[in-house]
């Protein structure tokens, strides 16, 4: 057990340490940029999957968080003379209070039923964005002024805001991963397999899903915030549907049974789209070529496909077992 | 009536309608604390679906049924957990990808008030993995305790089913066909870990293999079309006619 844990805090330090050396092997600001991006959109994935890879309910109207809290921010900002810290918090807590009610709405059913529900809920809050125009300004969104300065410093550059959003990101993922080996983390998988076996062992279940659903919430606000500071401009677009799809996609290719699936996969979709849309015209063709293999060849997703072929590998040379790489186990720290 | 007499489970005019279809129909029945029940009947007699009933995985239509003198009906399935009723499943009802030892630390989680805790590792809970470890080996399966259920024969399901309500410590257990499809020997080894089953639990259990379900039971209740038929001990029901019609069909 002690190994494991010095294993644990061993990769969790070369995380790190790579996280923070990323800019300035990158070099130039738009790959940094570029890096914050993905970091954004992992975070809206690892939050996803708090509810696709632990609760077994899969959402397609994730956005609505992240879009709720960059609006609310910008808005409170912009219109009602916040401070950038009050605005943020006040983000934050809206974001979070509306994941609480939709949740309440959608765990009315699992399934396809609450796919269907957090879709409209989705919609319903594009549509609120789109056509409350006085509010939200509709097509044109809201501006920014200027990114906020933390705790002194200047987000304004590239690499200031990487370092920002790496931060986030590093807190966020810190406390997912202690979630999925917690106590609650292991009821909330319990539910995703036998709902009624649990409720028969004691278990709330309705509660540990509501529960799932409003950390999901949260932590999407958590991404809409940095969003938001990233563009410096919230637009419908934000929490629109092709925006859920891609979160619930990124989960789905990476590979919803572990914390580093979704990371992965929103590294793979953010780059593509970014990245190989400037050389390639048809990168939306190549994104559908990625997932069909990726359904084929590993329907787990990337991460536990990788892990197992990695496994499969070293039992065809047992002679090499004991210089293991330590990635092969990175793909089970979400199963305790 | 004093707490010391009242029936560890006490059904009265339970009733369960689907649509036009009666599955149980004005059950009572009363199991004193300690008993030894078994609940006979032929397929289609609503044995499964009075467990249902009593632990609130169906919403009766009307009656009651008391736990200890308490009133469950209206209570949801966990709250009933938390009063001491445990039960197992015909169908296994387990984590397949999962360890056994998770199995039954899902178990006693249910009924821990630390299962909300988002952040301490439950793998630092020991005196949860020691209690796993020990009903594991009530059941003979100590040895197996780290294999998943998808590594694990049928029999041993079966014994980790009984190993998940045991864990809990519950007071009164159902046990819906704990024998259904296991070898002779197996079946020879589960009515031992059942006869070892200590008196404080209360055990209702439906079950078709009669030389080991009437050595086990002391009162015997027979269903038929979800109404009870016969009711008394081993050999009142044996003798009763009314048994061999539902059984033979003379």
């Amino acid at each position: 057990m002690r190994r494991e844990a010095a294993g644990a805090a061993v990769r969790g330090g070369l995380a790190l340490l790579g996280l923070a050396l990323l800019p300035w092997v990158l070099g130039g600001d738009f790959y940094v940029n570029l890096a914050s991006q993905v970091l954004i959109y992992a975070l809206l994935a690892l939050s996803l999957n708090l509810l696709i890879g632990a609760a077994g309910l899969t959402s397609l109207g994730h956005a609505a968080y992240l879009g709720i809290a960059a609006y609310a921010a910008a808005w409170l900002t912009g219109n009602a003379g916040f401070g950038a810290l009050p605005a943020a918090l006040a983000a934050l807590a809206i974001g979070t209070a509306s994941a609480a009610v939709f949740g309440v709405l959608a765990l009315r059913a699992s399934g396809l039923g609450f796919l269907m529900i957090t879709l409209a809920l989705g919609q319903i809050v594009w549509g609120v964005a789109y056509r409350w125009v006085s509010l939200t300004g509709g097509d044109n969104g809201i501006r920014l002024a200027d990114r906020p300065a933390v705790l002194g410093f200047d987000l304004g550059t590239p690499v200031a805001f990487y370092y920002f959003a790496a931060a986030v990101f590093a807190l966020a993922f810190l406390f997912l991963r202690r979630l999925a080996l917690s106590p609650l983390g292991a009821c909330l998988r319990g539910t995703k397999e036998q709902p009624r076996r649990m409720a028969m062992l004691g278990h709330h279940v309705w509660m540990l899903r509501w529960i799932a659903f409003v950390l999901a919430g949260f932590w999407g606000s958590v991404a809409g915030l940095l969003y938001l500071y990233y563009h410096k401009f919230v637009s419908p677009q934000a929490l629109s549907l092709q925006q859920s799809a891609e979160a619930l996609l990124m989960v789905l290719l990476g590979g919803s049974s572990t914390l580093a699936g979704p990371v992965v996969g929103a590294a793979v979709i953010t780059l593509v789209k970014n990245l190989v849309s400037s050389y390639v015209d048809r990168w939306l063709t190549l994104l559908g070529v990625i997932f069909v293999a990726v359904v084929v060849f590993m329907p787990q997703g990337i991460v536990p496909g990788l892990a197992g072929l990695l496994r499969r590998l070293r039992a065809l040379r047992p002679e090499r077992a004991g210089a293991a790489p330590p990635r092969a186990a990175a793909g089970h720290e979400a199963a305790p | 009536m004093s707490a010391a007499a009242a029936p560890a489970l006490a059904v009265e005019g339970l009733a369960k309608r689907f649509g036009g279809l009666t599955v149980t129909r004005d059950v009572s029945l009363a199991v004193m604390p300690g008993e030894r029940r078994l609940i006979i009947g032929p397929n289609g007699a609503g044995k499964t679906t009075l467990f249902n009933l009593i632990t609130g995985e169906i919403a009766a239509d009307a009656g009651s049924v008391r736990l200890f003198g308490q009133e469950l009906l209206g209570l949801p399935t966990r709250r009933r957990a938390h009063l001491g009723l445990a039960r197992t499943y015909q169908i296994l009802t387990l984590f397949p990808r999962e360890t056994l030892l998770h199995n039954v630390v899902l178990a006693l989680l249910g009924l821990a008030p630390f299962r909300w805790d988002p952040w301490s590792a439950l793998a630092c809970r020991r005196a949860l993995r020691e209690e796993a470890l020990e009903a594991l080996a009530r059941v003979g399966l100590a040895g197996a305790a780290e294999r998943t259920v998808a590594e694990t024969s049928y029999g041993e399901r079966r014994r980790l089913e009984l190993a998940m309500a045991l864990a809990q410590r519950p007071r009164v257990l159902l046990l819906d066909e704990p024998l259904a499809g296991l070898s002779q020997p197996e079946r020879h080894a589960i009515r031992e870990l059942l006869e070892a089953i200590p008196r404080d639990v209360t055990i209702v259990m439906i079950e078709h293999d009669m030389d080991v379900a009437l050595a086990f039971a002391e009162r015997i209740t027979v269903l038929h079309f979800g109404e009870v038929i016969v009711e008394g001990t081993r050999a009142e029901v044996v003798a009763d006619p009314r048994t061999r019609e539902v059984y033979l069909g003379e």
